[in-house]
């Protein structure tokens, strides 16, 4: 094995401490309007599966924003939308169950990270996950020997994220690259990361200013003071996977 | 030399005592004769033969390659998984195929090391199927891979960037346990196969003199070889045992160690293998009625008593299944957990129910024939029974993967898996097996003739007051 990881280093040669990013959605300010959707796949570049594998349960989506009713319109009665990712969980299920370590975990910004040229696709980590926010390339949907479609498609690839071939795994990443950008920028300036300077597509986009980003271990950023009302909770918090994300609810 | 009194048959009060001819063990047949008969076997060869040769080869070719490579080519979008059911039918053919491999090493192993005499003319069979039905299941893991060309990732070897595989993983567990039990199941085929590829070796001629000499690594069948080749078949008959049940122990933690409604549960363990050793017993039923309605000289081996054995233990093995499946629903029931009560309702009443009823019904319905000791004489009864029980045994590990699969934590994303080019690959991995075993059955003797010839040279009918025993006395 290699040297163990070391702690991340800053110009001044003293320790970073370690950064805990998270995110908060506010359900009662989410309109559906899935711009979010559309962001992550614009600043991911995720895949277009087309209309029949989407159909299928194949639609490539770092993010969904899920809704459920009742009865039958328009006499309906609505659960608020919600807006499931990642929650790049602190205990992650996903982790552990790769045979080959294409699923491990981030020291230095505590997120779950997805190696897409080590996996080899046994999508053991999509079912160990119990917030099914995993999802495969079941084809190669970015070849564009295959699909001629994408010829020009190609043109509008970010290039700071890796394209991802068929077979591989892959999931929210919280935007990593624009974190790495804005720690780099602050590095370079001799300062630390200030509250609101990382802003992940899904956030941006948001027209209701529903998804906070920031850094929960800094007890003065919006992100950690929207995380700890009341109105707070997390998905699936009993299972114990001490989710990053926070879901608020039930408030006016 | 020890002798014990010891009774193949007991006659229940009124029926007429049997005729000590009936058992293979007290018909003896000159060993000359016997060998021969064994070769012949070996060496006729029809067109029938042949023609059903070629058509699995073809279905191999087709189906298995062909479509593999298809498969490998264009991603897994050419088969049926989704989310959330990310493990389809390639999962539930390694489950299945390994549990059929269980009963290889079962029948052989455990009943070489209890003495039990009925296991002399099948463990070859048995053994064989063990090391086929491997091959099959290591084809569906690579099936089943995203990357399968990166697929040596998950072996430990030394390399320039430091990484080895992830030992946490319950999959490297399973990947480690099956080479494991591959290569001990392979070795312990070959073992007792020596002396019989030494007899084959000495009446041959041509290419199979060749073939023969070189698997029967120079044996001669001194006294001391002998001795050699004892010590070394108990001590792998003992090994493997624990590594049978640890093999589909492991195969089991797959799934109970993750964190899904249906699948963390601590009976997976034992529960896998019982239903292992349930598809496992009743393929060998099946093996072992074609091998004896289509070889040559088989209904001299291969008896009524050999499968009113065999019937004994699918009915012993069926209730124990039946008891542990029992099981697996009363605990979850007492927890009360809303979404294994979910899942339940819908494995049982959803769109797919016929799945559940058609897996108890298949497991259970042998339990009635079985029962009878007259039906588990009839080997035909006893091979559809087995056909009946790997059917259920197949629909049971289908419902445990690809239909809990469909029930998750986030109801957003349950949907429903439609399998599309994994039936065509099954129907090859089907095909394979059957193919493997009709070229090894014309390649190596499918009965242990030394091991036939050793039991019926240990068995005497002693006369005690009027009545004969049947004695087994161990030649050392």
């Amino acid at each position: 094995m290699t040297d163990k990881l070391q702690a991340p280093v800053s110009k001044n040669n003293e320790i970073v401490t370690s950064n805990v990013w998270g995110m908060v959605i506010d359900q009662d300010l989410c309109t559906g309007c899935q711009a979010c959707v559309a962001a992550c796949a614009m600043e991911n570049n995720i895949a277009f599966v087309g209309e029949t594998d989407a159909g299928y349960g194949r639609s490539i989506q770092w993010i969904r924003v899920e809704r459920f009713w009742q009865g039958s319109f328009p006499n309906i009665k609505m659960t608020p939308y919600q807006p499931v990712m990642c929650q790049q969980c602190h205990n992650a299920p996903c982790e552990p169950v790769c045979p080959v370590f294409a699923s491990v975990h981030s020291e230095s910004e505590d997120l779950n990270l997805q190696v897409y040229n080590r996996c080899v696709g046994t999508r053991y980590c999509a079912n160990n996950c119990p917030y099914q926010a995993r999802v495969f390339n079941w084809r190669d949907y970015t070849d564009a020997r295959i699909r001629p479609e994408l010829v020009t498609l190609q043109n509008q690839l970010n290039p700071d994220v890796t394209v991802r071939r068929r077979g591989v795994m892959e999931k929210c990443t919280f935007c990593i690259q624009r974190i790495r950008h804005a720690e780099d920028t602050a590095d370079s300036e001799n300062r630390s990361i200030r509250d609101g300077e990382v802003v992940p597509a899904c956030a941006q986009a948001c027209p209701a200013d529903a998804i906070i980003f920031g850094k929960l271990d800094d007890p003065t950023s919006k992100v950690s003071q929207a995380s700890a009302t009341s109105r707070g909770g997390h998905l699936l918090e009993e299972l114990g996977t001490l989710p990053r994300v926070t879901y608020l609810a039930g408030g006016a | 030399m020890s002798a014990i009194a010891k009774p193949l048959f007991t006659p229940s009060r009124g029926e007429e005592v049997e005729d000590p001819k009936e058992h293979l063990m007290h018909d003896p047949m000159p060993r000359g004769e016997m060998n021969s008969m064994v070769l012949d076997s070996m060496h006729s060869t029809t067109w029938k033969y042949w023609t059903l040769t070629g058509i699995l080869a073809f279905i191999v070719v087709t189906c298995l390659f062909a479509a593999w490579y298809y498969l490998i080519m264009q991603g897994l979008g050419v088969a049926g998984v989704n989310r959330p059911v990310f493990w389809g039918i390639f999962l539930v053919e390694v489950v299945f195929w390994i549990g059929i491999s269980h009963a290889g090493t079962f029948i052989s192993a455990i009943l070489r090391v209890l003495k039990v005499e009925s296991r002399r003319p099948f463990t070859r069979a048995a053994e064989l199927m063990t090391t086929f039905g491997l091959v099959q299941a290591g084809i569906s893991v690579f099936l089943h891979m995203g990357r399968v060309w990166l697929s040596y990732w998950l072996l430990p070897y030394p390399n320039e960037r430091g990484l080895w595989p992830d030992f946490h993983s319950p999959l490297m567990w399973d990947f480690m346990a099956i080479n494991t039990y591959l290569l001990c199941s392979t070795m312990y085929l070959f073992l007792p196969l020596i002396p019989d590829l030494a007899m084959a070796r000495d009446r041959s001629t041509g290419w199979r003199k060749t073939f023969y000499k070189i698997l029967a690594i120079g044996f001669r069948g001194t006294e001391g070889e002998w001795k050699n080749l004892k010590t070394a078949m108990n001590i792998f008959a003992f090994a493997i045992i624990p590594v049978m049940f640890s093999v589909h122990t492991i195969v089991s933690w797959d799934f109970a160690m993750a964190t899904r409604p249906g699948w963390s549960s601590s009976v997976f363990g034992p529960y896998f293998v019982i239903g292992a050793l349930q598809s496992g017993m009743a393929a060998v039923a099946i093996v072992l009625f074609m091998i004896r309605s289509t070889m040559k000289n088989m209904k001299y081996f291969l008896r009524p008593e050999h499968f009113e054995a065999l019937g004994m233990l699918m009915f012993l093995v069926s209730l124990a299944w039946a008891y542990f499946y029992f099981n697996d629903y009363l605990v979850p029931w007492y927890g009360g957990d809303m979404w294994d009560k979910i899942l339940n309702t819908f494995i049982q009443t959803g769109p797919l129910w016929y799945l559940w009823y058609g897996m108890l019904f298949c497991n259970l319905a042998p339990l009635v024939i079985l029962w009878n000791k007259k039906w588990r004489r009839i080997p035909w009864l006893l091979a559809i029974m087995g056909f009946v029980i790997n059917v259920g045994m197949w629909l049971e590990r289908y419902v445990i993967i690809p239909e809990t699969l469909t029930i998750n934590r986030m109801p957003f994303t349950w949907r429903i898996y439609v399998p599309h080019i994994e039936i065509v690959l099954t129907i090859g991995n089907f095909a394979f097996f059957f193919l493997l075993y009709l070229l090894a059955s014309r390649m190596i003797p499918l009965i242990p003739v030394w091991e036939v010839q050793e039991g019926q040279e240990s068995h005497i009918l002693r006369k005690v007051g009027k009545a004969k025993i049947s004695t087994v006395s161990e030649i050392d």
